[in-house]
């Protein structure tokens, strides 16, 4: 359906927000987002849906602004998904040549590849995602591509990203009820590593992190491959929560206050100061301490960088990250965030913005759409990649998504 | 530990006298199921509290506990009552019991007259001399907490007044059956499994052996031994019986896939076929046997009976020392103890949990909370909380970690 076409839609049905981005692909394979659609989201608690109707009802209402704005309709998506169930891991596989002349053909390395995903998963999880890091040829480390090399011991290294098969089919299913067609479920860790990230960083080694409304993803690039990736079922509602518990306000106050007056880092400006809430007539109901404020953002969202910190910590990849740490998503948005990143990570750390992409400036510039550039950025490089392809391994993509 | 009346029942040269009593509706029903035939020179004695049951009973001998008291209505569930009636008319109970050597006490712990007469009934039976051997069941865990309880308070209770207990926690029995088994064919599986261990023990007392296992035997197996005993009793026949026998024990629930031989101090293995019974077969048995409890004091015990022709059945009864004394008092109270018997319904509960011989917890392990005011996790009350490293992150940040605001 979309080889005649080179409109490409990503969604991602966040827990704050649903966001739809549309992008044109021109001849040379180069990315132009025309089209930009949002809508509050209600249906969706740390990053799954917990009200199906309602989500439909915000999907709709983002689709419509998406398509008005792009004039384009929108047939299919590549859908984000994400939730505190996927679990990334590395794992590796091993083949043995058994050629005569020992080289290694490309049937070697399609059987290394699928030893290599052939993986102990729980019943109920499935594979989102199996990407390939390097080949070692008898050892060999770092070996991008072993076709026409001679072995006689090829193994391959994996990242595999799975999940609860159950929870990403209700995300599936429910965007195919909106007469949308699903191309593919992608992790939203990767996509927004894809819309942040240039090859070089990837090369270096860099660590992404979008602080989302339910959940963060992160992901680890090194030597240009995924070495990493997670989720935290923690974000920017955890933040408000800890806000309206703290300062003793409505979740809906501590939202407005998270807002107006949040920081990431204490700052000494807010000693002693107030802010005072007031109701629609202008009337004083409460005084809310400023420095309270900050010291419970401070704490979350140090917790969420301390917590990912470790996990890195755990796995050996701290010094790989050269490139240094890249924020988005909402919670990147709260002053102070950058610094206090820094502060955990010890290293340097930015604000991403989406690169790679031209179009709409508004939207590329801000980080919370840097996930569905992302997936339009995925999309766009699997219609490449598809292009290039034997006719008869065009199906495959879809594999998770046919299923329903 | 012999008593002059067990000294005596020794020295007695014919077989001897048995007694076996049903109590309550379970042990009735497990009366019942007990083949006749095979316990020729046995007396069958049903007691219960409720007359109706009673009259259903199929025993020779039918003793009703009723009092005015209870109004014809049983003992309601409450061990207690069941205990008071059953100590009202305690002489009957003793005089039921005169003459027997050996008194089998079949019961269904957890409702009001099998955990609260067996105990009574069994220290009549001591007081009458006989050498008293109880088997029971624990009733399966969704009846309640209530009834496991009361059911593990009167196994303690047994066990301190009987010379023996052999117990099978129904639970146990979920391995066995499939999903589409009925309730009744269930209870009568649960009975099957008693029953087959009444007959083992029967026919380790009254057949010839070749080996023989003496009474004293067994007595000194079960007695003092104040752990749960396990049991099996397993047949197989054909040319390769011996090998099949090993297997079934091997692969037995009551025995716990056989780690309740590996556990245990003390094991008694008897082996019954027909005429064909070979050395190498109870060689091979034996070996086997062995190496799975290298530790344990082992008897054993060989007979031919002409009647099983082709099969080779073969009893394992393994004995744990608790770590109490044998002798040490036990409460009435839902006391809990150390038993395989509560390790065996936790570790059926908790199968995560690595088996653990010294579990002092409750019956019920139920987490408790300590009463601190309860943080409220706001909208994430009814999330699926997220959990890292043991804390609770959906709690705020600045409460987890105890940092003031003021």
């Amino acid at each position: 359906m979309f080889d005649d076409s080179n409109i490409i839609a990503g969604l991602e049905i966040g827990t704050s927000k649903i966001c739809v981005v549309v992008g044109e692909q021109n001849a040379d394979g180069a990315l132009n987002v025309i089209g930009l659609g949002q809508a509050r989201s209600r249906g969706v608690r740390k990053g799954e849906i917990i009200n199906p109707e309602q989500v439909e009802e915000d999907l709709r209402a983002a689709m419509f602004e998406a398509e008005q704005m792009a004039n384009v309709e929108i047939r299919s998506v590549y859908l984000g998904v994400s939730g505190g169930h996927i679990r990334g891991f590395n794992n590796r596989g091993v083949h043995p040549v058994v050629s005569a002349d020992r080289e290694i053909s490309p049937d070697d390395v399609d059987d290394v590849v699928k030893n290599a995903k052939a993986i102990n998963l729980p019943a109920e999880n499935t594979v989102i995602h199996a990407v390939r890091q390097h080949f070692f040829v008898d050892g060999q480390d770092g070996v991008t591509n072993p076709v026409g090399m001679l072995g006689a011991r090829l193994e391959v290294d994996m990242h595999v990203i799975h999940g609860h098969a159950n929870r990403l089919q209700n995300v599936i299913r429910l965007v195919r009820a909106t007469s949308l067609d699903v191309d593919e479920i992608v992790f939203n860790g990767i996509a927004t590593s894809l819309a942040l990230l240039t090859g070089e960083q990837k090369e270096l080694g860099a660590l992404v992190i979008d602080i989302g409304g339910g959940t963060t993803e992160y992901v680890v690039y090194s030597d240009g491959v995924i070495r990493h990736s997670g989720v935290l079922a923690v974000g920017g509602d955890h933040v408000s929560n800890d806000l309206a518990y703290g300062l003793k306000v409505h979740l809906s106050r501590a939202e407005k206050l998270k807002i107006e007056y949040g920081c990431a880092m204490p700052t000494d400006a807010a000693k002693g100061q107030t802010i005072s809430i007031t109701n629609e007539l202008g009337l004083e109901l409460k005084r809310v301490n400023v420095e309270h404020l900050q010291r419970i953002m401070h704490l979350r969202l140090q917790e969420i960088f301390q917590l990912i910190a470790q996990e890195l910590e755990a796995v050996g990849l701290t010094d790989y990250l050269r490139a240094g740490v890249f924020l988005c998503g909402g919670g990147s948005r709260v002053p102070g965030s950058v610094q206090l990143a820094e502060n955990v990570f010890q290293m340097n750390v930015t604000s991403g913005h989406a690169g790679g992409v031209s179009g709409l400036t508004t939207a590329l510039d801000q980080p919370e759409f840097a996930t569905a550039i992302g997936l339009v950025k995925f999309g766009s490089l699997k219609n490449r990649k598809r292009n290039e392809l034997p006719f008869y391994k065009k199906g495959f993509l879809g594999r998770l998504t046919q299923r329903s | 530990m012999q008593t002059p009346e067990q000294d005596s029942f020794l020295a007695a040269p014919s077989a001897p006298s048995v007694k076996i009593f049903g109590v309550g509706n379970a042990g009735d029903a497990l009366l019942g199921a007990l083949a006749r035939a095979e316990f020729a020179g046995a007396q069958f004695l049903a007691v219960n509290a409720d007359a109706a049951a009673l009259a259903a009973s199929s025993a020779t001998v039918k003793i009703n506990l009723e009092s005015k008291l209870m109004r014809g209505l049983g003992s309601g569930g409450d061990p207690e009552r069941g205990r008071a009636l059953a100590e009202e008319q305690f002489s009957t109970l003793k005089s039921a019991c005169e003459g027997a050597n050996v008194v089998f006490i079949l019961a269904g712990l957890g409702g009001g007259a099998g955990s609260g007469i067996s105990p009574v009934l069994a220290k009549a039976a001591r007081e009458a001399g006989a050498l008293v051997l109880a088997f029971v069941t624990l009733p399966f865990e969704c009846e309640g907490n209530r009834r496991e309880a009361q059911a593990l308070a009167a196994l303690e209770q047994l066990k301190s007044a009987a010379d023996g207990v052999i117990c099978l926690p129904s639970q146990k029995i979920f391995k066995l059956i499939d999903e589409n088994t009925s309730l009744v064919e269930t209870f009568k599986f649960t009975g099957g499994f008693l029953v087959e261990g009444v007959r083992g023990v029967w026919q380790l007392i009254s057949r010839p052996g070749l080996i023989q296992v003496h009474f004293a035997d067994l007595c000194a197996l079960i007695r003092d031994r104040h752990a749960e005993n396990a049991f099996c009793f397993v047949e197989a026949s054909g040319p390769g019986r011996a090998r099949e026998v090993v297997e079934k024990i091997l692969a037995h629930p009551l025995l716990d896939e056989g780690r309740a031989l590996a556990e245990s101090d003390a094991v008694l293995v008897s082996l019954t076929a027909g005429k064909d019974l070979s050395m190498a077969e109870v060689n091979r048995v034996m070996e086997s046997v062995k190496r799975q409890c290298s530790h344990a004091q082992i008897i054993m015990g060989a007979g031919v009976d002409a009647a099983l022709k082709e099969k080779l059945g073969v009893t394992v009864i393994a004995a744990k020392h608790g770590s109490q004394p044998a002798t040490a008092p036990t409460s009435v109270t839902a006391r809990t103890t150390e038993t395989r018997t509560a390790n065996a319904v936790a570790a059926h509960r908790e199968a995560a949990l690595p088996r653990t011989r010294t579990r002092k917890t409750g019956s019920k392990a139920v987490q408790g909370q300590l009463p601190l005011n309860i943080v409220s996790k706001g909208r994430f009350d009814k999330s699926e909380p997220t959990k890292h490293n043991g804390e609770d992150l959906d709690i705020p940040t600045f409460i987890r970690r105890g940092v003031p605001l003021n």
